[in-house]
């Protein structure tokens, strides 16, 4: 049975981008919210430090530092009249915040307190600047929270656990809404609306270690994929440096803004080989390749020699306690390490996309080299590429993005609604879906799901992680084609029509591997090293080349055709990267 | 102080990813699925798991590798999203929160109660967040906000600071006798959410939540008998800020 509903604004995903969305959408047009979980369950709740903005609460700072800070963080493949728009608009989002509720820590005097993160400069590189904004370290949580908060104020109507499974677009390709399944009965909804915005955040899963939850596989990119919508910059993944060792969990890089220091097995701080101006606080992807180096040159720690260490115990355990709780108590909890005492193990995780589905500073989802916008679709937050953070994002800025331009692509989402008329729906808008699920319910003697996402995760983290060569993304290739065939005869065990988590992993496990393959296509392509993106057969940045975007456009046949747009530059003019 | 190196060669380093030696872990998880029965029945399992393994790697191995029916909700693995409250062994806890070493050789899992099953460790979660929604959580201020943040000391920021790090699992609501009993009660978990803002010296609604608080549905409902402090993984004095708003109420002080 399929039911049918029709709304102004559809926005996929309750994190923090899809509900900033939907409260400025919300409070214009009828809008709802699909999310395959529960709104405060959404993976906005696991980030750390914080959210940057050039508030100058504490010390001298502006919008145009922070601007550079974020270019030249992202290795300058960022397009500089977004990241301009995003660090102006930066503080009055915070103040918005604070004015909601968010329990920011806060200085003597009263105001929102900042601290130091990676990459976050004064004047232009000259040293580490406290931009960041907190409250301890579970400002996504709070985020989160204060996001909700304001949704149920606003009594947005919620979807809670409804899968995304397809993009519905009108014979001109304007949108027309989405087809999603309910999780409690199996049913298969239709979402008709005028604007359609993703909110659905990354796609780490497709790692053996990640920092993400689950539920990250990359289902909006996908799906809009699927629909002939092009991925941005996907071979540029953040690996976050400081991984809790074998589980990838989360620790903050604001353990390094408080003073953490990452070392080797000899104890030695070897950040100061590498970035001799800020040491610890280089950018992610800076410190992630100095550990790789570390451990490849034999001074990684433990019986595989394959981690290094964080070390706090040099800070005051008061400190640790009121601005780094949770993570120490991470590192209490899984590797059963006193933080305060000794060093915790770490290597680097898998953390964030930069890439995602192509959109212009309103959210609005453009397609080709000459930046075509599809009517009525949006995307924004990490599923989105807008591009903000080019090929490195800069700690603190994600959760800056989201609520950004979670309100820039709610506001023009509405706006466009008001504006049009409702697209008609293909006949028959859930054939498609239909036929999938009933091709992995009726496989009786498929190979599962668990084998086949683990090979992806393994083979991902072995070919296409920290390091990769033109060997290594051949070898990912070629194993993504095995792993297609096996999934296309996928079985699921459970047949139940209530809460099937069984046939929505075999789902995910799909749209991991279209990630996946447009992630691979990308970085064997892209002959440079830049920003997270590093082939040791390629080691240098070449702006000759290679200072443009790539677009992952999907062929019918399956494969990845690859084009390119420029960069959007503005003011800075690439140099050399050193910190 | 120790030098890191000295720091660095303590043996103890060795127990991390160092010996894989697994052991055996019993699992006893209560099943229901009214598609095959209108009772619930026990499954046993038997999984070999490191000790540093969390319980929800576990249940996925489970899941995985033995019966894909098996459902539960998951999804950050650490503690943060609040998906897998379960009563294990008795206790209200977030699954990927326990760890095999705490709990082998034997596990009982079973979903958390008060609230109805829909199937397996799945549990109905609109009851739980009806008593959240009832008790106006979100700032309710005069709307004279500055261009800028407002301030606010670091004192009265702490105030209300321990009950700012609720993530809605329900392990306190769910561990509590009374809300087994009476289903008009909101609960701890509402009371934490409102004590998070009753306490907040931006807030101007205060009084109003009070108010619903001291209804039948409310506060003194509560027996203080502790549970759900016990159970909250995020170590919230639950029972604390019961007594706190209680106390409010009585002498209007907040």
């Amino acid at each position: 049975m399929t039911r049918t509903h029709t709304y102004d604004v559809v926005v996929v995903g309750a994190g923090g981008a899809g509900m900033r969305a939907a409260i400025e959408a919300s409070d214009k047009v009828s809008t709802a919210v699909i999310s395959k979980l529960y709104p405060t369950r959404s993976h906005t709740g696991a980030a750390q430090g914080g959210v940057c903005a050039a508030l100058a609460n504490v010390e001298e700072d502006s919008p145009e530092w922070h601007a550079f800070d974020t270019v030249k963080g992202g290795d300058y493949l960022v397009d500089q009249p977004a990241a301009q728009l995003m660090t102006e608009e930066a503080i009055d989002a915070i103040y918005q915040l604070e004015h909601w509720g968010l329990p920011f820590n806060r200085t003597s005097d009263g105001k929102i307190d900042q601290r130091r993160f990676g990459g976050h400069t004064r004047n232009h590189g000259e040293g580490p600047v406290r931009r960041a904004c907190y409250a301890a370290d579970r400002t996504g949580h709070m985020i989160l929270q204060t996001l909700y908060q304001q949704c149920v104020k606003r009594d947005v109507t919620f979807f809670n656990e409804y899968y995304c499974l397809d993009l519905l677009r009108d014979a001109d390709g304007a949108t027309a809404g989405v087809v999603a399944y309910e999780l409690a009965n199996g049913e298969l909804h239709v979402f008709r609306a005028k604007s359609v915005v993703f909110a659905t955040g990354g796609y780490g899963r497709m790692f053996r270690v990640t920092s993400n939850a689950h539920a990250l596989t990359g289902d909006g990119p996908a799906v809009a994929y699927r629909r002939g919508i092009p991925l941005e910059d996907m071979e540029f993944f953040q690996f976050h440096p400081t991984g809790l060792y074998r589980l990838g969990v989360l620790l903050s890089e604001a353990a390094r803004g408080e003073g953490g220091i990452v070392r080797n097995k000899d104890g030695e701080r070897f950040m100061e080989r590498y970035a001799p101006t800020i040491k610890d606080l280089a950018p992610r992807d800076v410190v992630s390749r100095s550990i790789y180096q570390e451990i490849k040159e034999g001074r990684g720690d433990g019986p595989n020699a394959d981690y290094v260490y964080l070390d706090l115990t040099h800070l005051p355990a008061a400190l640790i306690e009121e601005k780094l709780p949770d993570i120490t108590e991470f590192a209490r909890v899984y590797l059963q390490v006193e933080p305060t005492k000794e060093p915790v193990p770490i290597q680097p995780t898998a953390h964030y996309a930069m890439g995602g589905i192509p959109t212009d500073v309103d959210g609005r989802v453009v397609t080709g080299a000459d930046e075509r916008v599809v009517p009525g679709l949006y995307a924004a937050g990490e599923c989105a590429c807008v591009s903000v953070h080019g090929a490195n994002r800069l700690g603190t800025n994600s959760l800056l993005d989201i609520i950004v331009f979670g309100r820039r692509s709610g506001a023009d989402a509405a706006r466009h609604a008001s504006e049009t008329s409702l697209p008609e729906v293909p006949a028959d808008p859930v054939a498609d879906t239909l036929a999938r699920l009933n091709g992995l319910l009726t496989r009786d003697r498929g190979e599962g799901t668990p084998d086949i996402r683990k090979d992806l995760q393994d083979m991902m983290f072995d070919e296409a992680f920290v390091v990769r060569t033109e060997e290594s993304l051949k070898r990912a290739e070629q194993a993504l084609g095995e792993l297609r065939e096996r999934y296309d005869e996928i079985g699921v065990q459970d047949k139940s029509a209530i809460y099937n988590t069984d046939l929505m992993e075999a789902v995910e496990l799909g749209y991991l591997l279209d990630c996946a393959d447009t992630l691979v296509a990308s970085a064997a392509a892209r002959t440079e090293s830049r920003g997270g993106h590093f082939r040791e057969d390629h080691p240098l940045r070449d702006d000759a080349n290679w200072l443009k975007h790539s677009l992952a456009n999907r062929r019918d046949d399956g494969s990845v055709d690859l084009e390119y747009k420029p960069v959007k530059t503005g003011p800075y003019i690439p140099m050399e990267r050193k910190y | 102080m120790a030098t890191a190196a000295e720091v660095l060669n303590q043996s103890e380093r060795q127990r991390v990813g160092g010996d894989p030696t697994k052991v055996t872990l019993q699992l006893r998880i209560r099943r229901f699925n009214p598609e095959v029965s209108e009772d619930s029945w026990w499954d046993e399992f038997t999984v070999a798991a490191h000790p540093l393994d969390r319980l929800v790697e576990v249940l996925h191995e489970v899941k995985w590798r033995q019966d894909g029916t098996l459902s539960f909700r998951r999804s950050c693995a650490h503690g943060i999203c609040g998906s897998d409250a379960m009563l294990i062994n008795g206790r209200n806890a977030l699954a990927c929160k326990v760890l095999v070493g705490d709990v082998e050789p034997k596990v009982t899992i079973e979903p958390i109660r008060g609230l109805p099953v829909l199937k397996d460790l799945i549990v109905d979660m609109d009851p739980f967040l009806e008593g959240y929604r009832s008790v106006l959580p979100y700032l309710i201020d005069d709307g004279s906000e500055p261009d800028k943040e407002r301030y606010q000391s670091p004192e009265d920021r702490h105030r209300f600071d321990d009950t700012t790090k609720c993530i809605l699992c329900a392990a306190c609501t769910t561990s509590c006798p009374v809300f087994w009993g009476d289903e008009g009660y909101v609960g701890p978990a509402a009371i934490v959410n409102a004590h998070r803002f009753i306490f907040d010296s931006r807030d101007d609604a205060g009084r109003e939540r009070l108010k619903i608080l001291s209804e039948r549905t409310g506060v003194f409902r509560c027996r203080t008998t502790f549970n759900c402090t016990d159970a909250c993984p995020r170590g919230i004095e639950v029972t604390k800020a019961i007594q706190e708003v209680k106390r409010a109420i009585l002498f209007e002080r907040f």
